[in-house]
């Protein structure tokens, strides 16, 4: 049954389009996509409204160059593409929560070419260290609430914010509690399971993915993995949904134990305390979870905070994926290695486009784990 | 074909000066009993003049662009920041800025270096680019490791630019309520007593500046052409420098007399001018060579949006022309007052407006090119800037829909390795064919 479980989530994300025209179809609902985690879903599903993340296909985007210019991101000109291409042509809308340039410049992008009915970019602060920053969150999220009302015909009342909380507080919590179980010296999923959970928690209907998290809460506790462990990993990095790295890397006798990708715990690791202030609330919430580089100025938070990730989940040693052309990350890259390196967890960068270079990369990463097993002193 | 005058610019030598002793200035602070602080160019660098006459601020993107412009000292520096394990992708300032700590190495105006890395005593930046925040955590994190703690402030100013009215109340709000919590910062780190006086002083001061330097820019709509981009170069720095400083505003008040005189007396930028170009962004600073070479063509560069836009500020008139931005009614006389005014002011900065709509960037070019009798617009797909990079491929669509004829060319202001010459000017030469120019005799 775990199996079964697993699978479904593979299958919401390869059938990702499918699935959300299905969702229209019987729902009668409309359906937004958006790009960056820094979207507050809660206030979407309060609208009855289904938030799908954008992503990317790993086709070499080449129907994006008269729009974005190549030394952007693969993440924004890939998901670009695929809106191009008319893959997302079920969409009624796209919102933007600020994160960084890149994906700024897709969503205008989108915004000027692909046809949508409602368009809206959220000035998510850049600054979240700054005590100002709720407060000011909080009237942006006014605002957008309120651009909704307007495009929905409704008011989105106090209760409607509660069930969006909920909704989305306990998809989260089912997913971390679900990421417990590879603290174990045998996780009981491995990496490639757990970032397709996440993945297609970003893709299908909450209520829907939840209740499988929770089916799966319930099974895998006796699930044994027929597997060898090997190595313990880290990854780290920007936004990655790159399943075929994941995969090839745990076959060569390694798992990946836990990830600080916004694909993935990034994601889910802090939830909405509900007070009576129901924005307020939501906004504290995205300026106090772990947040993503561009926003952790002047300290380095997000470091710290990998540091923690891998000692509770006893990592020996993390991939650290730049996306290339990403400079918020690429900036951390060196703070990130010594501060890892100071609790004897080793990194290794590796720079990623929209393709990966698989056979370059198997020697690289083969030769990291021998380090790290010391199996390179034998020699 | 008709020639017209030309003439050196009176104030070229103090240009060099000012820039030569800011440099050195804050080099020497200490030496003064003087504060020296480190942040962007764009930062809010009149609420640190309140703590004193004797506050010196090194602005790091010209900081870059200096070192950009001494070759073989920005290969050092990127050397030093990619065996420090930093992509190379990255803002091309910043590295160099980074690799100027790296090294323990600090350059002068004229390009000699001198040892020792002038760390600063505090960072005062602000953020609206995705590298302006990170850029300085690093360079904190490197002093940091050489064993010099210096802490650091730094304004989230990302509010967004509404095309159609003014910014909302909360936004101006959450902008001001940053700095006025920067005063305090201020006294906290340095020690220093605050003087509300001087903030007003320097707030004012900025705010005539960047009036001179648009009030300069326009003056250039004249044919001939009183200024050229590879002069305005070395004028715009200033603002970029010390914008908010009293010799800031009598040099631009001095520059602008000047060139009202050379509209005055048709002297013009380039003696051959027949074809009128702009920028926008900025410019391969190893390379400034390609605007001499345009002039062989009798092209003359007007300037750039970047030149224009960072320092001068501007407004819509309602017929739908740019123009100087309007002088507040008074001189700021509180802090509050003088904290409120410079964030209102600055938020209208038009390179601040193209980072979030490209719209915004393509109305303003459109508007040079009108008003400044423009005939073709040069966009650099810079490599160096995601910042003033980002959105450009929309502004190229915005300028030929409109007509308007653009040679596209990639470059990075400052790193040398991406940027090919030879193969720039060979397409800009059939560029410029393609517009009916012939290359003049030398
Ligand atoms: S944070 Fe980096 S990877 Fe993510 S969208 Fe921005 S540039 Fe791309
Ligand atoms: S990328 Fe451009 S705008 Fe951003 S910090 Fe660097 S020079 Fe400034």
């Amino acid at each position: 049954m775990v199996e079964e479980i697993f699978q479904k989530f593979r299958d919401w994300i390869d059938n990702r389009h499918e699935y959300a025209k299905e969702w229209k179809e019987k729902t009668n609902r409309k359906i937004i996509g958006y790009f960056c985690t820094y979207v507050p879903e809660e206030i979407l599903y309060a609208a009855d409204i289904l938030p799908v993340r954008i992503l990317g296909s790993h086709e070499p985007p080449t129907v994006t160059e008269p729009y974005i210019f190549a030394m952007f991101c693969h993440l924004c000109r890939d998901s670009l593409a695929q809106g191009l291409k008319g893959k997302f042509d079920y969409l009624d809308g796209i919102v933007e929560g600020q994160s960084c340039l890149h994906l700024r410049q897709t969503f205008n992008a989108w915004r000027l070419h692909i046809p949508v009915d409602y368009a809206y970019y959220i000035y998510v602060p850049h600054s979240v260290q700054t005590p100002h920053a709720t407060p000011y969150l909080t009237q942006e999220l006014a605002k957008f609430k309120h651009s909704l009302e307007e495009w929905i015909g409704r008011k989105v009342t106090d209760s409607d914010l509660d069930r969006g909380i909920r909704t989305m507080n306990r998809n989260r919590e089912l997913m971390r509690k679900i990421y417990e179980y590879r603290k174990l010296d045998n996780p009981k999923i491995t990496g490639l399971e757990a970032m397709e959970m996440v993945l297609s928690s970003q893709m299908v209907d909450k209520e829907e993915h939840s209740k499988l998290v929770e089916q799966l809460l319930r099974e895998l506790p006796n699930r044994k993995l027929n597997r060898n462990p090997g190595t313990r990993l880290m990854i780290i990095g920007s936004e990655d949904d790159d399943r075929i790295f994941m995969q090839n890397v745990e076959n060569l006798g390694a798992t990946f134990v836990i990830d600080e990708h916004c694909t993935g715990s990034r994601y889910l690791w802090n939830n909405v305390s509900p007070s009576e202030d129901r924005l307020g609330a939501i906004a504290e919430r995205y300026v106090d979870r772990v947040p993503c580089p561009s926003k952790d100025w002047p300290e380095f938070t997000r470091v710290k905070h990998a540091v923690n990730l891998a000692q509770e989940f006893k990592a020996q040693g993390a991939l650290v994926i730049q996306n290339k052309f990403c400079d918020p990350h690429g900036i951390e890259i060196p703070p990130l290695k010594e501060a890892l390196k100071s609790i004897g967890v080793p990194i290794y960068p590796l720079e990623f486009d929209v393709t990966v270079p698989w056979g370059q990369f198997r020697t690289r990463v083969e030769a990291f784990l021998e380090t790290l097993t010391g199996l390179e002193d034998l020699f | 074909m008709k020639k017209f005058p030309t003439e050196q610019l009176k104030c070229w030598n103090e240009a060099k000066n000012l820039r030569k002793s800011y440099y050195e200035n804050y080099l020497n602070a200490h030496e003064k009993g003087g504060v020296r602080w480190a942040g962007g160019a764009w930062s809010f660098s009149s609420i640190p003049a309140g703590l004193g006459e004797d506050v010196y601020s090194l602005t790091g993107e010209p900081y870059g662009a200096t070192i950009a412009f001494f070759k073989d000292f920005t290969a050092k520096c990127h050397e030093a920041t990619e065996a420090a394990g930093f992509p190379r992708t990255l803002c091309a300032y910043m590295r160099n800025y980074w690799g100027s700590i790296l090294l323990d190495k600090y350059i002068l105006a004229d390009g000699k270096v001198i040892d020792e890395h002038p760390a600063p005593d505090f960072i005062w930046q602000d953020h609206i680019c995705c590298s302006h925040g990170k850029w300085y955590q690093v360079a904190r994190w490197l002093e940091e490791k050489k064993g010099k703690k210096v802490p650091m402030y730094c304004v989230d100013v990302s509010v967004g630019y509404p095309m159609d009215k003014p910014l909302e109340e909360y936004k101006i709000n959450y902008i001001f309520q940053q700095l006025n919590d920067g005063v305090e910062w201020l006294e906290k780190v340095t020690g220093r007593e605050y003087d509300d006086k001087l903030l007003c002083e320097a707030v004012w001061n900025e705010i005539n500046a960047t009036r001179l330097w648009a009030d300069i820019c326009t003056l250039n709509q004249a044919v001939p052409a009183p200024l050229d981009e590879k002069s305005m170069y070395s004028l715009y720095v200033m603002g970029t420098l010390m914008k908010h400083r009293p010799e800031c505003v009598a040099f631009y008040e001095k520059l602008k007399a000047e060139v009202e005189d050379r509209v005055r007396r048709g002297i013009a930028a380039v003696a051959n001018e027949r074809f009128r170009v702009i920028t926008d962004t900025q410019p391969p600073w190893g390379f400034l060579r390609i605007f001499r070479e345009m002039e062989k063509y009798g092209v003359v560069s007007l300037g750039s949006l970047y030149t224009y836009g960072l320092i001068g500020m501007w407004k819509y008139r309602p017929d739908g022309t740019w123009a100087t931005k309007d002088l507040p009614p008074r001189k700021p006389q509180t802090r509050e007052e003088a904290l409120r005014m410079i964030v209102e002011w600055t938020v209208d900065r038009p390179e601040w407006a193209h980072f979030y709509l490209p719209e915004a960037k393509t109305k303003m070019i459109l508007s040079i090119v009108k008003q400044w009798k423009v005939d073709a617009v040069l966009l650099h797909y810079n490599r160096g800037c995601e910042g003033l990079s980002v959105h450009i491929a929309e502004n190229r669509h915005g300028l030929v829909e409109a007509g308007v004829p653009v040679f596209p060319f990639e470059g990075n202001m400052g790193d040398e390795r991406e940027f090919d010459l030879p193969g720039t000017l060979a397409r800009l030469t059939t560029f410029f064919e393609s517009m009916g120019l012939k290359k003049l005799r030398e």
